[in-house]
C-alpha cells in the first residue's frame, strides 16, 4: 500500500426503504432501516470484506456505495469527490472506475447478448476506444479471466456457472477500475469451481491493484480473500478489524457467535469445541430493538445494552467494535485455530 | 435402542437412468452402502453428482420422470426397488421421511402448519383429529418453535427460514421414522441458524435413534454430523470410509480436491487448490475413470488406464473403499509431499 489515503470512504451512510401503505394516497407508514449508519474506508489495491446473515444489509450497502441505490443520508467521498453531490452524468463518467461483480451468474448477463457483446459494453457504454481494437481488448480480457478468447461469439447458456461468473469478472475489469464491489461472487458455485474464481479474483487483484469490497456470507471464503473484515449486524457494523485478528481476537458477542458456529471441516476438532448457540431469529430491520440491535439474541446483555445503542469504537490499532462489554481473552475459548494438529488442507 | 448394530439400510448395485431429449442421462452408476441404526451416513458431492437422485430413487420418488431404477434397496429387509408404489408410499411419511433443501417450497403454502402436520399423522395412523394435534403440538415444542397455539395457525410464509426448517424436521419426525434423508437441511439457512438446526437434529437422532443420511456438499458439516461419508462424483461413489479417515486418510484425487479447494477458518491466507475444470455431463461420461479428464494424477499411472478403464471400488483399509488406479505407494507419497489429510 503506497498511499494512505483511502480510495473510498463512506461515513454514517444511511439507507431506508420506505413502508408504505394506502391505495392511491401513499402514505409511508415505516421504513426498513437496511443500512441504519455505517461508516467504513477501502485503501487503494486492498480488500475490504463485508460479512454479515441474510437481512443484514451488506448487499444493500454494496449497491448504495456505487449509488446504484440512492443513499437516504450519509456521505461517500470515492477519490475524494463525494459521490452524492455528483449529478448523473458526472456518475456516469465516474462508474468508469468502479465496478460491480454480481452474484448471480445466470440473471446478471444478457441472454440475447454474445459473450463479446457483454465484455466489450462498457468500452461502448463509456466510449473508450482501446488499443488495438474492440476485438482484441475483449480477446484479451476474456484471455485474462480464464476464457477461451475463440468463444467470442457464444451465448451464455452455453456456458457453466464459474465460466459465467469469468464473463462477469471480464466485464468488471474491462476499465482497469480502481474498485470493485463484490457481491456474494461465489456463493452460487460449487466448492472446486469456488475455488478457481477467488484464485482468479486475486490475481487480478495483484496485477491491476484494484480494491474490492467483498461483500459474503461465507466468513471462511472472506478470511481467506480479506485484508479487513466488517461484520454486519441488522444495518449496522458490529465490528471491523484487520482479518486476522477478527478471526482470532474478536471483540464483539456475534462476531464470536458467527465463527463458533461455521462448522469446520475437521471431524476431531469440529466434535470437541465449545458452540455459542444463539437463539431466536434476525429482528425485522423495519423495527429493530431499542438500544444495542443484537440484545435480544446477546447472552451478554444487560439493561444498559436495551438502552443505549454503542457507538463503533476503536478498541487497538484497526480494531474496531460497537459494543458496552467488548470481549477479552477469546483466544482460549473459541480455540478456531487448530491447536496441536497440523491439518493441512 | 437395542439393535444398534443392526443394518436397516443397505443399498446394493443402484442404478438410475433418465431418458431425455439428448440422450440418456446416467444419474447414479452402481451405487452401493449399508447404513446401520441410529447411524449417520453422509453423502458428499457437487452439483450432479447425483447424490440427491440417488435418495430420492429410494424413496420411490423418481417415479414418472422417465426414470429407469434398478439394483436392490432392502429397507428393513424389504426390497423397494420394483416393489408396488403403494407399499413404498405406506413407508413413506411414517417408516422413513425426507428434509428438503427449501422448506418454503416443501410446505404447502394454501394450509396451516398445524393442518399440514395434523395431516401427516392421520395419513399413517388412525387417530382422531383431537389426538394428532396433541402430537404435533409436542413435537414442534420439540423442535423449538416458540407460541406453538398461535404458530399452529399460521401459513409458511409467516414463519423465517429457520422456524419453517423446524417445521419442516418436526414434520418429517412425527411419526418417529426409522430413517431420515435430510437433502441439504440447512444450505439456504444462515450460519447461526444453521448451527441450531443442525444442534437439533443430532438431539433428535439420539433421541429417537433415527438413521440419517445426510446430503451436503459442505465438508464442515460432514465433519460435525457424519459417522460414515461416501463422496459422490459424476453418478459413482469414489470413495466411502468412516469420517476421520475421508478427512485425515482420503485417498483419492477428487477427495483430495474438495478438502484443497475449501478455504478454511482456521488457515491462513493461502492460494487455494482446486480442481481444474468442470464437473462431468452425465450423458456422456468418460469411459475411463469418471474423474480422469480433471485428474492431476493421472500421468503416474501407465497405458493410460485411467482415460480407459473404470476403477473398481477396492478397498484401502477395512472400512474404507475408494475408487482410484493410483497404487497405495503412490497415494500415501502424494499425501505426504501435499500436505493431504493429516501428517503422521
Amino acid at each position: 500500500m503506497t498511499q494512505d489515503s483511502p480510495i473510498l470512504k463512506v461515513s454514517n451512510l444511511v439507507k431506508h426503504f420506505p413502508i408504505t401503505s394506502g391505495g392511491i394516497f401513499q402514505r409511508t407508514t415505516g421504513a426498513v432501516k437496511a443500512v441504519d449508519g455505517i461508516s467504513l474506508e477501502v485503501f487503494p489495491g486492498e480488500t475490504l470484506g463485508l460479512v454479515g446473515e441474510s437481512g443484514c444489509g451488506k448487499s444493500t450497502a454494496g449497491r448504495t456505495i456505487l449509488r446504484l441505490l440512492e443513499p437516504t443520508s450519509g456521505s461517500i467521498e470515492f477519490e475524494g469527490q463525494n459521490l452524492i453531490k455528483v449529478s448523473k452524468r458526472e456518475l456516469v463518467f465516474m462508474r468508469r472506475e468502479m465496478q460491480m461483480i454480481f452474484q448471480d451468474p445466470y440473471s446478471s448477463l444478457n441472454p440475447r447478448a454474445t459473450v463479446g457483446d457483454i465484455i466489450s459494453a462498457p468500452f461502448q457504454v463509456q466510449g473508450v476506444k482501446p488499443v488495438g481494437g474492440l476485438r482484441s481488448a475483449v480477446g484479451d480480457l476474456m484471455e485474462r479471466v480464464g476464457l477461451n478468447p475463440e468463444h467470442f461469439n457464444r451465448y451464455p447458456n452455453e456456458f457453466s456457472g464459474g465460466q459465467r461468473q469469468r464473463i462477469g469478472i471480464a466485464r468488471a475489469i474491462a476499465l482497469q477500475p480502481k474498485l470493485i464491489v463484490c457481491d456474494e461472487p461465489v456463493s452460487a458455485l460449487d466448492v472446486s469451481i469456488q475455488a478457481q474464481i477467488l484464485n482468479l479474483l486475486a490475481d487480478i487483484q495483484n496485477d491491476f491493484g484494484i480494491a474490492y469490497v467483498f461483500v459474503a456470507h461465507d466468513l471462511s471464503v472472506v478470511r481467506h480473500i480479506s485484508d479487513r473484515v466488517a461484520v454486519m449486524y441488522l444495518g449496522q457494523i458490529m465490528e471491523s478489524a484487520p482479518s486476522e485478528l477478527l478471526y482470532t481476537e474478536p471483540l464483539h458477542p456475534y462476531t464470536h457467535a458467527l465463527l463458533s458456529a461455521i462448522p469446520i471441516p475437521d471431524p476431531d476438532l469440529e466434535r470437541n469445541r465449545e458452540r455459542i448457540i444463539l437463539s431466536g431469529d434476525l429482528p425485522s430491520p423495519s423495527n429493530p430493538p431499542a438500544g444495542c440491535v443484537f440484545n435480544t439474541r446477546c447472552w451478554k446483555a444487560e439493561d444498559k445494552c436495551r438502552s443505549e445503542r454503542p457507538v463503533l469504537r476503536e478498541i487497538s490499532m484497526g480494531h474496531q467494535v460497537a459494543c458496552h462489554f467488548p470481549e477479552q481473552n477469546l483466544l482460549e475459548t473459541i480455540s478456531i485455530a487448530p491447536t496441536g494438529t497440523d491439518f493441512i488442507a | 435402542m437395542s439393535e444398534t448394530d443392526e443394518v436397516l439400510l443397505s443399498v446394493r448395485n443402484l442404478y438410475v437412468e433418465f431418458s431425455t431429449d439428448d440422450g440418456l442421462v446416467s444419474a447414479v452408476n452402481d451405487l452401493s452402502y449399508d447404513l446401520k441404526r441410529g447411524k449417520t451416513l453422509a453423502i458428499v458431492g457437487e452439483s450432479g453428482s447425483g447424490k440427491s437422485v440417488s435418495s430420492m430413487a429410494l424413496m420411490g420418488l423418481v417415479a414418472g420422470m422417465n426414470a429407469k431404477v434398478s439394483g436392490e434397496v432392502y429397507f428393513d429387509g424389504q426390497q423397494l426397488v420394483g416393489a408396488d408404489p403403494e407399499s413404498v408410499r405406506k413407508l413413506r411419511g411414517d417408516r422413513m421421511a425426507m428434509i428438503f433443501q427449501d422448506p418454503l417450497s416443501s410446505l404447502h403454502p394454501f394450509f396451516r402448519i398445524g393442518d399440514q402436520l395434523v395431516e401427516a399423522v392421520q395419513v399413517h395412523h388412525d387417530i382422531d383429529k383431537k389426538q394428532a394435534q396433541v402430537r404435533v403440538k409436542a413435537m414442534l415444542e420439540r423442535v423449538g418453535i416458540p407460541d406453538v397455539d398461535q404458530r399452529m395457525n399460521e401459513y409458511p410464509h409467516q414463519l423465517s427460514g429457520g422456524m419453517r426448517q423446524r417445521v419442516m424436521i418436526g414434520m418429517s419426525l412425527i411419526n418417529n421414522p426409522e430413517l431420515l434423508i435430510a437433502d441439504e437441511p440447512t444450505t439456504a439457512l444462515d450460519v447461526t441458524v444453521q448451527a441450531q438446526i443442525l444442534e437439533l437434529l443430532k438431539d433428535l437422532q439420539k433421541e429417537f435413534g433415527t438413521a440419517i443420511i445426510l446430503i451436503t456438499h459442505d465438508l464442515g458439516v460432514v465433519a460435525d454430523m457424519a459417522d460414515e461419508v461416501v463422496v459422490m462424483y459424476g453418478g459413482s461413489a469414489v470413495e466411502h470410509a468412516p469420517v476421520r479417515e475421508i478427512f485425515y486418510e482420503p485417498a483419492m484425487p477428487y477427495t483430495w480436491g474438495l478438502i484443497a479447494s475449501i478455504p478454511q477458518i482456521s488457515a491462513k491466507h493461502a492460494h487455494l487448490d482446486p480442481i481444474p475444470g468442470n464437473p462431468p455431463s452425465l450423458i456422456n461420461l468418460p469411459s475411463g475413470c469418471v474423474f480422469a479428464p480433471r485428474c492431476t494424477f493421472k500421468h503416474l499411472v501407465s497405458d493410460g488406464l485411467c482415460e480407459n478403464e473404470r476403477p473398481q471400488l477396492l478397498p484401502v483399509s477395512p472400512e474404507h473403499t475408494s475408487r482410484c488406479h493410483l497404487t497405495q505407494n503412490q497415494r500415501t507419497d502424494i499425501r505426504r509431499e501435499r500436505l493431504i489429510g493429516r501428517q503422521k
